[in-house]
């Protein structure tokens, strides 16, 4: 008998090992000419692993304290055996991540992947993309460095704005009234412990989901495949699909490498509380579009602030869009055109937004 | 005719008195104020005679309580314009050009009456002005030289520190160039009128007025103010000292000091002229048309030698650090992290500015010291740079290998995935 079969005989007698990974056995995916669009998905929880593995890696060196986090930061950089290497992959891979997490969410728009019994999948998904971005907002200002300093102010000021929660809530982030070493001890925490800790629990949520209702069939071939089951094309998850995946991993891998070989993060020049403000200050790139939007808000519309209702309406937009499969059709002959209008307004205007603010002085 | 032209004029001419009069009495009315009936008629008045309340509110004689009949006597409680201006209430009317340092200084000399009003002004102007050319030239009747109000203008008169008076750094050169730079005005005084354009195209203004540094050198800082004069030839460089103190240190204990003494040449000058002195550069010491060596030296002389050998350590640093700034360019484009040894560039640069310093002392080996400490860290920094290169083609060629060992997975998942397919 071979040892991988006496180590699954062994995990068999203790775990019932064979029971649990039997579903995975008579799993299947869908095959069509839009299969590929199920990999972004797993590129993504891929990304998640890798910062998962890298934050870990860079713990090891990173100082969280307003006088201490940019030389360790730098310290990794120059000093740490293949720091450069794990730094610069944990900053390009958080950016691949969001970037990945937003075409995954679009291709479940588009293919209207969303629909009934997937809502709660959808659901859990998008509050996946908001932790995400909200990793990214607290991780921009570990390395206490001038622009993150800055936009962290700009963006914590933005959040005191909403209405009667805005300024507690600007006070919980910040640890008092300014950004200072207590903010970055308190977003340090919340970047290493309180977000991973419900994303790992969301990922698990979304992937149970995802295993237990299979993957979706775009309506138009599901009503084909209904008509005429003979034309039903599908492949196991394992090998195959899985397969097919590692592929896709590795293809991120070759990427995240290139990018971190050839363009090392930069980490630009410490954070002086007392300087003012760079020129043109502007958030990452995944938050611009709400950043112009602000921007291009009049200070008054009608009685109420600009600025106020900018940030409302981001709030209402945000909640609706949580709730978007609940406004469509349970038939998928007679899905909703006008959430397949809004997908295309929503990612016209989000791609036109960020390039406008990418542009704007 | 006449008699009837005057009797108009005269007519005129006193109802002006009366309706000025009118108006000051109908403001004191109205107002409440404490009577100042000098300013109720010369407010009305065209110039030179006017003097608006808006003009004399700004001025810091009357900003601390003091009123007209301060310099020019009378009665200013008074509102029939006969007794305002009786000489028998002290009324001395337009003060003379020649009275006006004296009567300046009958307040300004008084160290107990300045206290009242501010303990720190110094109470030596007078005695200072006495000592000025200005003050020498004044004592012998010459009216065309500056006298206190000339400088600090009258009736608006502000602080030196208040941005708007004509003694603020930033306006002193050109109150003095009211007079210095007008060649028909100076005429009968041998001295030039270019001191202004020249001063207005050197380093000195440039630090004033371009870079904000108010305390970068003007008129008064090198001739003094009160008590201006010209340094003298053999002065020149306690007054430079008083600013460029390491150059002055080093010219005390160098040869050219006695040199320059024997020869009655005006230190600094020789070489960085006075008023136009521009940003010195390494060309100072070379051949071309900004060197000053040779305007001396003897081509090929012991002096030439160490000129030559200066200039080109001077030099040799200069190259060094530009040298190791470009390679730290480069590695910085590419993403390395080279932000320290950026940093120690300023060191090296640092030990250039003090070569270049060491320079007024005229000791070559004094020089080498310095310039060997800035080579020895340019050249660290270059290394540190030349690392970081060697290190990016690592990380390339480390990345050359991986994404080679990538496809080679990728190939051999392809192939193994068409396999368990077909």
């Amino acid at each position: 008998m071979s040892p991988v079969r006496n180590v699954r005989n062994w995990l068999d007698e203790r775990f019932k090992w064979d029971d649990l990974v039997a579903p995975l056995r008579k799993k299947t995916v869908p095959r069509h000419r839009l299969s590929y669009w199920y990999f972004l998905g797993g590129i993504t929880l891929f990304l998640f692993v890798i910062q998962v593995l890298t934050g870990i890696l860079l713990l090891l060196y990173y100082r969280p304290g307003a006088n201490e986090a940019f030389e360790s930061v730098q310290y990794i950089m120059t000093q740490v055996q293949f720091g450069w290497l794990i730094r610069s992959i944990h900053s390009w891979s958080a950016n691949l991540m969001i970037f990945t997490a937003f075409a995954h969410m679009f291709s479940v728009l588009f293919l209207k992947a969303y629909r009934k019994p997937r809502e709660l999948t959808w659901v859990s998904g998008v509050i996946l993309l908001f932790l995400v971005m909200g990793f990214g907002f607290s991780g921009y200002l570990l390395p206490w460095n001038t622009l993150a300093f800055f936009a962290t102010k700009v963006g914590t000021e933005i959040t005191g704005q909403v209405p009667v929660i805005g300024k507690p809530l600007m006070i919980l982030l910040r640890g008092g009234e300014e950004v200072t070493g207590a903010t970055l001890t308190r977003f340090f925490g919340f970047h290493v412990a309180v977000l991973p800790g419900l994303a790992t629990l969301l990922i698990l949520v979304h992937l149970l989901l995802v295993q237990r209702l299979g993957m979706s069939v775009p309506p138009k071939l599901e009503m084909e495949w209904g008509a005429n089951p003979s034309a039903k094309r599908e492949m196991k998850f394992f090998p195959n699909f899985a397969l097919r995946e590692l592929m896709a991993w590795y293809i991120a891998l070759g990427v995240l490498g290139a990018l971190a070989a050839i363009f090392p993060w930069n980490l630009g020049v410490k954070a002086d509380p007392f300087a003012p403000a760079p020129a043109g200050i502007k958030p990452e790139w995944y938050f611009l579009f709400m950043f112009q939007t602000l921007k291009l808000i009049p200070p008054k519309v009608w009685f109420i602030d600009g600025e106020i209702l900018g940030v409302l309406a981001f709030g209402l937009v945000g909640l609706l869009w949580v709730l978007l499969p609940f406004f469509e059709s349970d038939d998928p002959s007679r899905g909703k055109r006008w959430i397949t209008g809004l997908a295309i307004f929503a990612l016209a205007y989000v791609t036109g937004m960020s390039v406008y603010g990418h542009l704007a002085k | 005719m006449a008699i009837l032209q005057n009797e108009t004029r005269r007519l005129a001419t006193a109802r002006y008195w009366v309706l000025s009069w009118l108006i000051g009495f109908a403001v004191h009315v109205s107002y409440g104020q404490a009577p100042n009936s000098c300013l109720d008629c010369h407010s009305a008045l065209p110039e030179p005679l006017g003097v608006s309340q808006e003009k004399f509110s700004q001025d810091i004689h009357a900003q601390k309580g003091l009123t007209c009949a301060s310099c020019h006597g009378g009665d200013p409680t008074s509102v029939d314009p006969d007794k305002a201006m009786s000489r028998k209430a002290g009324w001395k009317g337009k003060i003379e050009r020649k009275q006006i340092p004296q009567l300046c200084g009958s307040c300004h000399s008084d160290a107990a009456y300045i206290r009242q009003f501010n303990p720190s002004l110094r109470t030596d102007q007078l005695a200072q002005y006495h000592t000025s050319v200005h003050g020498k030239r004044w004592a012998t009747g010459d009216a065309k030289v500056a006298v206190c109000t000339d400088c600090h203008s009258v009736h608006d008169l502000k602080p030196p520190s208040d941005p708007r008076s004509t003694v603020n750094p930033v306006n002193v050169a050109n109150t003095c160039a009211r007079c210095h730079a007008d060649a028909n005005y100076m005429t009968g005084y041998s001295i030039p009128t270019d001191q202004f354009a020249k001063y207005s195209a050197s380093v000195h203004h440039d630090a004033l007025a371009v870079r904000g540094d108010m305390s970068a050198p003007t008129c008064p800082t090198c001739h003094g103010n009160h008590g201006a004069a010209p340094p003298g030839v053999d002065k020149v460089q306690n007054v430079c000292s008083t600013c460029h103190v390491f150059q002055a240190q080093m010219y005390e204990k160098s040869s050219h000091k006695d040199a320059f003494r024997a020869a009655s040449l005006p230190g600094c000058v020789v070489c960085h002229s006075n008023h136009g002195i521009v940003h010195p550069t390494d060309a100072k010491l070379g051949t071309g048309p900004e060197a000053v060596c040779m305007q001396c030296h003897t081509p090929g002389d012991v002096c030439d030698q160490a000129r030559a050998a200066l200039l080109s350590d001077l030099g040799q640093l200069d190259e060094a650090i530009d040298n190791a700034d470009r390679v730290l360019s480069v590695a910085e484009s590419s993403g390395m992290e080279v932000s320290e040894a950026r940093l120690a560039q300023n060191q090296a640069r640092d030990s250039l500015t003090k070569a270049r310093v060491t320079i007024h002392s005229f000791r070559k080996d004094l020089v080498e010291q310095d310039i060997q400490t800035g080579l020895t860290i340019a050249s660290k920094n270059l290394q540190a740079g030349q690392r970081a290169m060697v290190e990016r083609n690592y990380r390339r060629v480390g990345l050359g290998i991986s994404l080679v060992a990538i496809g080679i997975m990728l190939v051999g998942l392809r192939l193994y995935i068409k396999k368990i397919e077909s």
